[in-house]
C-alpha cells in the first residue's frame, strides 16, 4: 500500500474520534470540522516524511486542536505567531499522555456523541444519513450527492441546513447517564442501518454510487461495537448487516435486475461475511436479550445457512418473525412473516394472513408484489395481474417495476396460448 | 527451530480498507506465502476475524466476557486451533484446557481465512 492510500486509511479510521473530541473542545461543529480539515492537511505534509504517529487519531486531535486555537487568536489579534511546523517537532512526546487520556468512556462518548447528533428527531432521515456521511464518515459533498442523486449545491445546502438546526437544538455535552447512552447508542443504530439500507436497497444504474454505503455502515457498525463490546443489539445489527451483504454479489443479474432469493447462486455468497455474521450472532445469543436486530440476524443467519433454497427452515423463520411481531408490531413484519408461511404451509394460509393488511399496506410495492406472487401460486391469474398491475404502478426503482414485468408477461403469454389452444 | 510470527496492526485503519485495498494487500503476501511454502518453511497461516467477534474467557473466575482479551500484565504464550460448531462448545474445550493449565485467560477469536500450509521438515507427527 502507499504512503497516501495508508494515510488515508488512518485518517478515516481516526476520523470519528478525532471529530468528536474536538466537537467536545469547541461545542461548534463547524470549528470542529475545520480543526480536524486542519489537521489532516498537516498530516498529509509531515507523515510521509517523519513516518506515521504511533496513534493517528491523538495526533490528529492534538494538532486540530492547535490550528483551531491559533485560529481564533490569529483572528482576535493580528500579531504574527511562531511558525507553525517547528512547534510541532515536539509533538511526539505530548503524544503519549494525551493517548492515555483518551482512552476509557470520554472517547467512547465522544464518537456516540458525534453519530447521535445527526440523528436529531427534527431532521429528515434523508438528511440524517447525509448529515453522518459527511460529518461522520468524511464523504464529500459530491459524493453524498450522486449517492442521493441531487446535484452538489442542493447537497450542499441541505448538509448546511441540517447543520443550522442541529446549532438551534443545541447538544447535550455532559457525560451522558447509562438511559441517556442507550438511547443515544438506539437512535444511532436506526440510523447506520438506514446508511446500510440506502447501500443495499440501491439497484440499476444507481448502484454505483450508492452500493459503497452499505460496506460503510458496516464499518460504522464495527465502530460501534468495538465500542460497546457487550451490547447484544449491535452485535445483531453488525450481524445483520453482514449476511444480507454477503448476499450482494448474487443479487442481481448481468442486466442489473434483481434476481430473487430462491433464484440466486448461492455459490457467489460471501462466506467471510456470513462467518463473521454467524459468530456475532453465537456471541450474541449468549445475553439471553433478544431484540429487533438479533431477531433479523437470526433470520437471515437460517437462509445463509441453507444450501439450496428447499434446506431453508420456514418453519423457525416463521417463529422468529412472529417474536418480531411482538417485539415491534408493524404490517411490513406481517408480510415478510407470511411469505415464510406460504413456504411453510402453503399459499392459501399466507393469503388469509396479509388479507388484513391491505388497508395500511395500499401504497408499499411489496405487498401487492407479494400477493400476486401468493395468487400466481394459486393460479388464480385474474387476481393475480390486478395485483402486479398495482405493484408496477408502486414500484420504486426501475429493477422492481422490470421484475413485476416478468411476471406480466408471463401471465400474457399464458392467456394468449390459452386463447390459441 | 520453529518460529511463530505474530502480526500486529491497527484494526480500525485495517477495517477501512476498501475492498480492493484488502485484496490488494493480501495477494501481495500471497507471493511471499507461496514461495515459503514452496521452500517448506511456511506451515499452518491464519488471518483472525475482527475483535469484534472475540470472547474471553478469564479462567480463574470462569468469567466469560465479550471482546478480546485487553489485559496488559499477561502475555501471549500459545494457542490452539480448534474446529468446533459453536461459541459455547468452544467455551467448553477453553474451561477443560483452564482445569489442566489455571492462569490468565482465553480468547476465543474466530479464523476468517487458515492456510494448511507445506509439512516443515522436523514436525512429522510422532
Amino acid at each position: 500500500m502507499t504512503d497516501l492510500a495508508w494515510i488515508d486509511a488512518a485518517i478515516t479510521a481516526a476520523r470519528p474520534q478525532a471529530v468528536g473530541a474536538l466537537l467536545r473542545y469547541f461545542r461548534d461543529l463547524d470549528i470542529a470540522e475545520e480543526a480536524f480539515q486542519d489537521a489532516c492537511l498537516r498530516a498529509l505534509r509531515t507523515w510521509p516524511g517523519n513516518g506515521p504517529p504511533r496513534d493517528p487519531a491523538a495526533w490528529l486531535i492534538m494538532v486540530g486542536r492547535n490550528a483551531a486555537i491559533d485560529g481564533v487568536r490569529k483572528r482576535s489579534r493580528t500579531q504574527a505567531l511562531p511558525d507553525d511546523e517547528a512547534a510541532m517537532s515536539d509533538l511526539d512526546d505530548v503524544e503519549t499522555p494525551l493517548a492515555e487520556r483518551l482512552d476509557g468512556a470520554d472517547y467512547r462518548d465522544d464518537v456516540l456523541r458525534l453519530m447521535f447528533i445527526c440523528c436529531h428527531p427534527d431532521l429528515p432521515q434523508t438528511q440524517q444519513i447525509a448529515l453522518a456521511l459527511r460529518i461522520v464518515s468524511g464523504l464529500t459533498v459530491r459524493q453524498i450527492a450522486r449517492a442521493f442523486l441531487v446535484g452538489e449545491s442542493a447537497m450542499e445546502q441541505r448538509i448546511t441546513r441540517a447543520k443550522a438546526r442541529i446549532g438551534e437544538a443545541g447538544v447535550a455535552f455532559e457525560t451522558p447517564g447509562p438511559v441517556e447512552r442507550a438511547e443515544r447508542l438506539a437512535a444511532v443504530a436506526a440510523m447506520v442501518y438506514l446508511i446500510f439500507n440506502e447501500g443495499y436497497s440501491a439497484s440499476g444504474p444507481e448502484r454505483e454510487d450508492r452500493a459503497p454505503l452499505a460496506a460503510e455502515a458496516i464499518r460504522l457498525g464495527r465502530l460501534l461495537l468495538r465500542l460497546y463490546q457487550t451490547e447484544p443489539e449491535i452485535m445483531g445489527l453488525v450481524a445483520l448487516m453482514l449476511l444480507q451483504h454477503s448476499r450482494t454479489p448474487a443479487r442481481f443479474d448481468a442486466e442489473g435486475g434483481i434476481v430473487l432469493m430462491d433464484d440466486q447462486d448461492r455459490a457467489l455468497w460471501n462466506r467471510a461475511m456470513i462467518a463473521e455474521g454467524l459468530a456475532l450472532i453465537d456471541k450474541a445469543m449468549r445475553h439471553r436479550r433478544t431484540g429487533p436486530y438479533l431477531i433479523q440476524a437470526a433470520i437471515a443467519a437460517l437462509h445463509a445457512r441453507a444450501a439450496t433454497p428447499a434446506a431453508t427452515d420456514w418453519r423457525q423463520i416463521d417463529a422468529l418473525y412472529a417474536t418480531l411481531e411482538q417485539l415491534t408490531p408493524s404490517p411490513v413484519i406481517t408480510l415478510n412473516r407470511a411469505v415464510a408461511v406460504s413456504k411453510a404451509d402453503g399459499p392459501e394460509a399466507a393469503l388469509e394472513m396479509i388479507a388484513p393488511l391491505e388497508r395500511r399496506l395500499s401504497g408499499y410495492f411489496n405487498y401487492f408484489g407479494v400477493k400476486g406472487a401468493l395468487l400466481l401460486q394459486l393460479e388464480r391469474k385474474a387476481e393475480a395481474r390486478e395485483a402486479f398491475d398495482r405493484a408496477i404502478a408502486l414500484a420504486n426503482t426501475a429493477a422492481e417495476a422490470a421484475h413485476i414485468r416478468q411476471h406480466l408477461d408471463r401471465l400474457m403469454a399464458d392467456a394468449a396460448a390459452a386463447r390459441v389452444n | 527451530m520453529l518460529y511463530a510470527i505474530l502480526c500486529y496492526n491497527a484494526e480500525d485503519v485495517v477495517m477501512s480498507w476498501s475492498q480492493e485495498e484488502d485484496d490488494a494487500v493480501m495477494s501481495r503476501l500471497s507471493v511471499v506465502h507461496d514461495r515459503l511454502e514452496r521452500e517448506n518453511k511456511l506451515g499452518p497461516s491464519l488471518r483472525l476475524m475482527a475483535t469484534t467477534a472475540a470472547t474471553t474467557l478469564h479462567k480463574a473466575k470462569d468469567l466469560v466476557l465479550d471482546g478480546p482479551y485487553a489485559e496488559t500484565k499477561e502475555q501471549l504464550l500459545g494457542f490452539y486451533i480448534v474446529d468446533i460448531k459453536d461459541l459455547d462448545e468452544g467455551l467448553a474445550i477453553a474451561r477443560e484446557l483452564g482445569q489442566a493449565n489455571p492462569g490468565g485467560a482465553y480468547e476465543l477469536r474466530p479464523v476468517r481465512l487458515f492456510l494448511p500450509g507445506a509439512e516443515i521438515p522436523g514436525t512429522e507427527r510422532a
